[in-house]
């Protein structure tokens, strides 16, 4: 339940042209190639996700959960990382509904349809975990952990490397509205801010209005989540994050700041959960939402920046690279039962107390 | 001789000069104070955090998330039970992300009773801690294992909780660590930080030297024949006073076995000298339900049913939801000299 989601419809005006045109209409919000970048991507994104929800369906797996209608925050957001490994690189501790995030940056379909199926070729967890609990040290991704927040606590920990370094890098933090009840988001606003000791944090909060089946409105006293942050002096802002301009704006003004500061931003993004929660609820296109995706395709449209059948061909092509992943992934090994003994400790060193 | 608290603050300060401790810190761990029971006074990568237990451990995981090493502290282990999920994540970081991660991290936290502590400054966590898939766990009886295990958990690339017997911490040992004075009071002038003002006090550290007790490795205090007791931490050397008492009295000969590391745990050691005596103890403070000396009993009884003259036995705290602070309450909560002399005997008279 998206409650007064701020327009920033204006920006892109109603008249929008391919940058500053000679008939003087207004400059289009973010450079075309950009637009369209983003909104490839985000398609990209939601068609990989319609797929592992019929991977579920088909009974292919057991469980889903995952980011439709986090596409015009996620993708934005996964284009402006910093993205490598080290502490000179962006730290991401994200939440489960990260998908267009990580397809923003780069991330093969064939990766999250691998870990949706829980096969041995999983890169994230090697067929241990959930969907959308991706994990990639190459980009300085941590693992995503079903408990929600606690990455609100752990990412103070790569900040505080970030900060000693001395690099520009910024810790990344993302999560639902529901889970800021935890101590965890507490601990990251009172660590983020202790005076002098300020820490690189972009601390985000996709606010879907949601947590499972209790909405926003029961649990929240507060107007903003982000109003939490004005007590510690953090640089605090909501915006429509079903827009991918503003947030593409307001994410770049944020990492700009945290770069040039090293002190901490709080970002509250209002978002939609097209799909409801997870498996749980049935994963079925839920109503009265903004999706955010058509809403950005009839204004490229309405831009003139894309015709239906352009937008029809990227759909196309991306449902088609879904479908073909889950046709790979399926002759893939499954784990082997031995493996589970894999890595309990690093180094694969012994973990069965047998064999102490 | 150091006492334990010293070997720790050396153990500390030989890891951020020689093996990569870039943060250690927790409630009061920085200046001033250096630590409630002074284990972290003069280390030059110390500081203090909010009172946060939660942001502690979170921040260490993501220290340890970035490769580099550090060593939290929760100022009393009967203050962690709230960061239990987020051990629980440290644990399986490696193994969930299929070897992704690893987390080379210490935590370390006082334990158990001995010092008229009241409900709170008086649980045990042993037996938590070993249900803890992906640690290791560690709990010296001495300063000078104190400081060789120290050194062996900041450098293991998995997370490692350092519980610290809290009574024991203010007992000095009976060996030199490697690079200690000889002289105990010159030593404390050297690295003890001085009452009052410390602001311009600096420590003048001894040359110290690498000293490790690998992790998994047990240590016989005591040789014998007739019975084995096998503990760790402050039980410890009460097991090796029985075991002297008993040698003395009775001409009894008791092996005592500190297994120093819970998880892994050196089984060969428990393994061979149960075999021998035929007669085996497990004996801690953490409440007996579930208790980690119940595992030991159990694959006791696993592997050697058929050698054993006697039932295994596990002496521990009583299940109680707390130590009350009476010595009359405390003293019959947890484990005295007396019950664990008791249970001796019992197993020696016990005829198969």
């Amino acid at each position: 339940m998206i409650k007064s989601q701020s327009s920033s419809r204006s920006k892109g005006g109603k008249r929008p042209s391919r940058g500053l045109s000679s008939r003087g209409t207004k400059k289009l919000p973010l450079p075309k190639d950009l637009l369209l970048q983003i909104h490839r991507l985000m398609v990209k994104s939601r068609a990989l996700e319609d797929r592992l929800i019929k991977i579920y369906k088909a009974g292919e797996s057991y469980f889903w959960i995952g980011g439709p209608g986090e596409e015009a925050f996620g993708v934005p957001l996964g284009l402006l990382v910093h993205k490598g490994q080290g502490p000179q690189y962006d730290w991401l501790h994200l939440h489960y509904r990260a998908t267009p995030t990580l397809v923003a940056m780069g991330m093969p379909m064939i990766d999250s349809v691998r870990l949706m199926m829980n096969r041995a070729t999983d890169v994230s967890t090697g067929g241990r975990n959930f969907s959308n609990h991706y994990c990639y040290p190459q980009w300085n991704v941590a693992p995503v952990s079903s408990p929600i927040e606690v990455q609100y606590s752990m990412a103070l920990g790569t900040a505080r490397v970030q900060q000693r370094h001395g690099t520009k890098g910024v810790s990344i933090v993302t999560g639902g509205d529901a889970g800021t009840a935890e101590g965890d988001f507490a601990s990251c606003l009172v660590w983020a801010s202790r005076p002098g000791q300020e820490l690189p944090l972009l601390i985000t909060v996709q606010n879907n209005g949601w947590g499972i089946s209790t909405d926003y409105d029961s649990q929240h006293g507060e107007k903003h989540i982000a109003d939490r942050g004005k007590a510690f002096g953090i640089k605090s802002l909501v915006m429509n994050g079903n827009d991918p301009v503003e947030s593409y704006l307001k994410l770049k003004e944020s990492l700009d700041y945290i770069r040039k500061t090293g002190k901490p931003v709080l970002l509250e993004a209002l978002v939609s959960r097209l799909y409801g929660h997870s498996s749980a609820s049935g994963a079925n296109m839920e109503k009265g939402q903004v999706c955010c995706v058509q809403s950005f395709e009839e204004k490229l449209k309405k831009w003139g920046l894309l015709k239906d059948k352009e937008a029809l061909a990227i759909r196309t092509e991306y449902e088609t690279e879904a479908k073909m992943a889950q046709e790979q992934a399926r002759q893939e090994p499954a784990p082997t039962p031995e493996s589970v003994w894999d890595h309990v400790y690093a180094h694969n060193e012994n973990g069965d107390w047998r064999n102490y | 001789m150091a006492n334990m608290a010293q070997a720790v603050r050396m153990a500390l300060h030989y890891g951020e000069t020689h093996l990569d401790v870039v943060d250690i810190f927790g409630q009061d761990v920085g200046p001033p104070l250096g630590g409630v029971f002074t284990a972290t006074q003069g280390l030059k990568t110390t500081w203090n955090t909010p009172l946060d237990e939660r942001g502690i451990i979170g921040m260490a995981m993501g220290i340890a998330l970035a490769g580099e090493r550090c060593v939290a502290e929760i100022q009393f282990c009967d203050y962690i039970f709230n960061t239990i999920d987020l051990l629980k994540i440290a644990g399986n970081t490696c193994w969930v992300s299929n070897g992704n991660y690893s987390m080379p991290m210490v935590v370390m936290t006082p334990a158990g009773a001995g010092i008229h502590g009241s409900v709170y400054h008086s649980h045990s966590f042993d037996a938590w801690a070993t249900r803890l898939a992906g640690w290791k766990v560690v709990m010296p009886s001495n300063p000078l294992d104190a400081y060789g295990l120290m050194l062996s958990a900041i450098a293991d690339p998995n997370p490692v909780l350092y519980l610290k017997p809290k009574a024991l911490l203010r007992v000095r040992g009976e060996d030199l660590i490697p690079g200690e004075p000889q002289d105990e009071k010159q030593l404390k002038s050297m690295i003890d930080a001085p009452l009052g003002d410390r602001r311009r006090w600096k420590p003048q550290w001894p040359e110290l030297e690498d000293y490790r007790v690998p992790l998994g490795q047990a240590k016989i205090t005591r040789s014998g024949e007739a019975l084995t007791l096998v503990s760790y931490g402050r039980t410890l050397p009460i097991c090796n006073k029985v075991a002297d008492e008993l040698l003395k009295e009775k001409g009894v000969a008791i092996e005592v076995i500190d297994l120093r590391s819970l998880i892994p745990y050196d089984w060969a050691s428990v393994l061979s000298s149960a075999r021998k005596t035929k007669r085996v103890i497990f004996v801690n403070e953490d409440t007996e339900v579930t208790n980690f000396g119940e595992h030991l009993a159990y694959r006791c009884t696993q592997e050697l049913f058929y050698e054993l003259l006697a039932r295994p036995r596990v002496v521990a705290g009583k299940n109680l939801p707390g130590i009350g602070l009476h010595p009359h309450l405390e003293e019959n909560s947890v484990p005295q000299i007396k019950d664990i002399r008791q249970a001796v005997l019992d197993t020696l008279a016990e005829v198969p």
